[in-house]
């Protein structure tokens, strides 16, 4: 279904009845942005609510899975909105990637300090991050010869904040073709 | 066990000695009605949440576990101009009262202050730092300060977080950042909050735009004292939620450049409006408020609150010269529960509370 006010597909669709009528209301992104349906970050409460049965990691026993480290359990973090320590991000990752991104308006990667210290890192964390964009929006857009450039640059920036070799000589600024 | 965290018993924190309303040794610094944009910006807060790696979070965590951490971030390297100077105060070895005096100071929370488990908070000599470990998560930094100083307050966080991770090993995510017991703080773990003081904006019925500008920015807007508190006496605690895919830097500068100097030349533009067009209507509001703290034989916390916001809105636009800025940020803080309790006596119920707020209240505005 397209949009009421243009051509593109519909993202949101909104049925309100009001003294008995019944109006449709449909959206496209740019559309429902404009018209203020801006996707929120939700309370913590009503993103664990939403995680369905559907979505756990179930084991093949049928169990809920446990962290090895603390023993905490997905039904306990349902309960409680807490995790039990660090291991949990890695025992209920499949759960916690959604509830995470949405918590924080769609953020998926961390920007910004890391433990090995500000400045130099930051600027390398930073410039990877662009670069991981920019590479999404040239798979999009089908430039296969830019998003090829793109990744070899960040293979080049390596992986760990530490790891700054291969960026001195390329400034952020050469990454937009 | 005893409380390991209870070193330096022989130190007093500032405030603890009150015996009287007006000559309270401490005000509290963020109550300094000189500091940049006072009229409008209370307080400027960074706080900033870690987690010791190979500790599970604070609330799965034992008892000697708790202990350990406690242990680990008071030997960890204090930057020596913070270290100087800092009190740490054992919340065992804390009586209910004391624990409620650093509520109402905005040193520790109040989920902080009600747990009984391990836990102990380092406050410096000026009181606009300190740090809580064992609250939800092992550390939450903290700086505080008067006025429109969100800049400073960062600063100053960093440079203790810097030092601290020196010997702290953090629980750190390649993708998710700085891990915490709750989702919703990971990534960079940083909170900026401002203390706004809003009295037209809700007069003119504007407080509902500000509420929705600040959602579809992502800010939280709370009350006085933050999560779950109303917005008692026209202040807004406003902050921000998202923390992942968005750096420290970017956050403090969307406030320092646009969100925090947009919503204090809304409110000042209209406190000048109310003054120019209905001066009439603002005059009833402050000297009708000063009026019933001269006069009233009982006050209730929240009406104390809405009063002293009609007086300190009057005393920013120099309509009402009886009463001081500096006296009315002292009355915020002194019809606190614990803090007048400290005054009048801790056994009061509340009838004697309510009565007790009263007195002292026409005791300094001389009614």
């Amino acid at each position: 279904m397209n949009c009421d006010h243009c051509d593109k597909p519909a993202v949101v669709h909104e049925v309100v009845i009001k003294d008995g009528q019944k109006t449709e209301v449909h959206l496209c992104e740019a559309h429902a942005s404009a018209a203020g349906y801006v996707p929120q970050p939700q309370p913590l409460n009503q993103l664990l609510s939403s995680i369905s049965p559907a979505n756990q990691i179930v084991r093949k026993s049928g169990a809920s899975p446990t962290c090895p480290a603390c023993g905490m359990t997905l039904g306990q973090f349902r309960q409680q909105g807490n995790l039990g320590c660090e291991t949990c991000y890695e025992t209920f990752e499949s759960v916690l990637e959604s509830l995470i991104e949405r918590a924080h308006a769609g953020g998926s990667h961390h920007i910004g300090r890391s433990p090995s210290g500000a400045g130099r890192s930051t600027e390398l964390r930073e410039l990877r991050m662009k670069l991981v964009r920019e590479l999404d929006e040239a798979v999009a857009a089908e430039q296969y010869e830019r998003a090829a450039r793109l990744r070899d640059r960040l293979h080049g920036l390596g992986t760990t904040a530490g790891d700054d070799a291969a960026s001195s000589e390329e400034a952020p600024d050469q990454v937009g073709e | 066990m005893k409380d390991e965290s209870s070193g330096d018993a022989g130190r007093q924190l500032p405030f603890r000695s009150t015996d009287d309303p007006t000559k309270v040794r401490s005000l509290g610094p963020w109550l300094d009605p000189s500091a940049p944009d006072g009229d409008v910006v209370i307080s400027s807060r960074v706080r900033i949440a870690r987690n010791l790696s190979g500790f599970p979070f604070p609330k799965r965590a034992s008892d000697p576990q708790r202990h350990e951490v406690i242990e680990a971030v008071r030997r960890a390297p204090w930057p020596e101009e913070i270290a100087r100077g800092l009190i740490w105060v054992g919340m065992r070895d804390s009586s209910p009262h004391e624990r409620e005096l650093l509520v109402e100071r905005h040193l520790v929370s109040r989920q902080f202050a009600q747990s009984d488990t391990p836990r102990a908070v380092a406050v410096s000599s000026d009181e606009s730092l300190s740090v809580m470990v064992n609250e939800e998560d092992h550390m939450r930094l903290q700086v505080l300060l008067p006025g429109f100083r969100l800049g400073e307050a960062f600063d100053r966080v960093e440079l203790l977080e810097t030092s601290l991770e020196e010997n702290l090993d953090l629980a750190f995510h390649s993708r998710w950042g700085y891990l915490t017991a709750c989702p919703t703080n990971l990534g960079c773990g940083i909170r900026l909050s401002v203390m706004l003081h809003l009295p037209a904006l809700r007069i003119t019925n504007e407080i509902e735009r500000v509420r929705r500008a600040a959602k579809d920015l992502h800010l939280a807007v709370r009350g006085f004292y933050g999560e779950g508190s109303e917005s008692a006496g026209d202040f807004y605690q406003v902050s921000n939620q998202v923390t992942l895919g968005v750096s420290e830097r970017e956050l403090l500068e969307e406030f320092c450049q646009r969100i925090v100097p947009e919503v204090v030349e809304y409110e000042r533009s209209s406190r000048t409006l109310l003054a120019e067009r209905n001066s009439v209507l603002l005059d009833d509001r402050v000297f009708r408020a000063l009026g019933i703290l001269r006069s009233a034989r009982m006050l209730g916390l929240e009406e104390s609150m809405k009063l002293l916001s009609r007086l300190r809105m009057g005393s920013c636009l120099g309509r009402l010269d009886a009463v001081s800025l500096e006296t009315v940020n002292r009355l915020f803080l002194m019809v606190q529960p614990a803090h007048l309790r400290t005054v009048a006596g801790l056994q009061l119920d509340d009838d004697q509370l309510r009565e007790a707020r009263a007195t002292m209240v026409r005791k300094v505005l001389g009614g």
